[in-house]
């Protein structure tokens, strides 16, 4: 087992279906921080016999996540404080993401308006189906 | 501040309230006549739609108001690469309610975000044309003097149709309505709007190849344009566009109180025999939008 507590103040996203954590790396913008990322690939877990792991030092505040929840609501996200799991956040499905994904539609206003948000809203939940806020069309 | 999106933007209340000012209007003309006076409406029609914009510029001259805007892109800083938001921030300083049609989807929305006036969303390429659909129920509520318990046949294009799409997603809050698809298998209406719409609000339908089959259980037939442009396949398009043809053999099958609508233009999928007939309503139909777009800038600018 990993020992989470070599991480004295920061961030661990457990549970991380492996091989997803480098495009959570990614759509987080951690390429874009100054602080220590680790990318742990492949783990031995118990419950889902391989996992990644992302242990980021830096408070919660620079995660977001709701783009978190809308890769994976199963990550398990643990905050650290003086090297112990100080809480555990659960993660849902957002009922909007902005700036995430993008629309594919080539009639939505989005694909000449570049300057526009992209906002997606939550339509279906059991599904997991979200719909471009501007056109309706279903996100694929 | 309201907007007019979609048409499911305003509640069954609310469309009922409508109706019955439209109703109003058409029976009172002269006490709207400078309901609008020193207002003005402003046209923002990025594509060509001659007989909407019209419709709306009636229905504001009717009120008493005026009218400004542009009758396609070209004529309009849209061409210059000006942003559909920056566009309604400045109309919003010349005009007290505008109406736009956009080939792009969701425009209208994104107008509404940035504007101090109601906006009217007039067309938004495929996806919404809430004044049609207000038409259509106005046309069926004054001619058969209820929302409920029909049995409306629609038929042609029902996959592209937006204004099929619209009008059954407003007609499945009245009770004790069915519908009966009709339509070529290539044209049948997308899978979401059946498990959505339909399945989800438990509503009797029915899906059919033939008009000659189901004409003569409808009171209401909505007939559609395939319309070309839809289509990526030419092929297609020729092999389908005359699959429904409304013709005076067919309406011979039909009850003798159905209604045929139409949200015009008409190509050739109804027979100009049949526009004598007096169960054609579809030009009854333009004159019952002019009155519910009446009641509908009349009904936002007090809002």
């Amino acid at each position: 087992m990993l020992n989470v507590g070599s991480l004295n103040d920061g961030v661990v996203l457990d549970h991380i279906k492996a091989g997803k954590s480098m495009e959570i790396y990614k759509y987080l913008g951690l390429d874009k921080l100054d602080c220590q990322v680790a990318i742990i690939k492949n783990a031995k877990s118990q419950k889902m016999g391989r996992k990644d792991i992302i242990k980021i030092e830096s408070p919660l505040d620079i995660i977001n996540l709701d783009i978190l929840g809308y890769i994976d609501h199963n990550i398990t996200v643990n905050i650290i404080h003086n090297g112990e799991i100080s809480e555990k956040k659960d993660l849902t499905l957002p009922k909007v993401i902005h700036n995430v994904i993008k629309c594919k539609n080539p009639r939505c206003i989005t694909s000449i308006e570049q300057g526009l948000d992209q906002i997606f809203v939550l339509k279906d939940e059991k599904k997991q189906t979200y719909c471009c806020r501007y056109c309706d069309e279903q996100y694929e | 501040m309201r907007h007019l999106l979609s048409p499911l933007d305003f509640s069954v209340e609310e469309i009922n309230d409508l109706l019955d000012l439209a109703v109003d209007i058409e029976h009172n003309p002269d006490k709207y006549k400078d309901a609008c006076k020193g207002k003005k409406i402003a046209t923002l029609f990025y594509e060509p739609s001659t007989r909407t914009r019209l419709s709306f510029e009636t229905a504001m001259l009717n009120l008493g108001g005026n009218v400004i805007g542009f009758s396609d892109a070209n004529s309009s800083s849209a061409s210059k690469g000006e942003s559909v938001a920056d566009t309604i921030r400045l109309i919003s300083c010349y005009a007290d309610i505008c109406a736009m049609r956009h080939p792009k989807e969701g425009a209208p929305l994104v107008a509404s975000l940035h504007s101090t006036i109601p906006v009217i969303n007039a067309g938004d390429g495929g996806h919404q044309h809430p004044t049609q659909t207000l038409a259509d129920l106005m046309t069926i509520r004054s001619l058969k003097g209820r929302l409920d318990h029909l049995t409306i046949g629609l038929c042609g294009d029902l996959k592209f149709g937006r204004t099929v799409h619209s009008l059954i997603n407003a007609l499945v809050r009245y009770e004790g309505i069915k519908f009966v698809l009709i339509s070529p298998p290539e044209l049948r209406i997308p899978g979401y709007m059946k498990e959505e719409v339909l399945d989800a609000n438990h509503v009797e339908y029915e899906e059919v190849s033939s008009l000659d089959e189901a004409i003569g259980k409808l009171d209401i037939l909505y007939m559609t344009r395939v319309q070309k442009e839809r289509f990526f396949n030419e092929e297609d398009y020729i092999r389908l566009k005359d699959c429904y043809i409304l013709d005076m053999t067919k309406m011979n099958m039909a009850k003798p109180d159905m209604l045929v609508l139409h949200p015009l233009p008409r190509v050739n999928e109804i027979a100009v025999e049949v526009d004598n007939d007096p169960r054609a309503v579809y030009f009854k139909q333009v004159q019952y939008a002019v009155y519910v777009r009446m009641a509908l800038i009349l009904t936002l600018l007090n809002s």
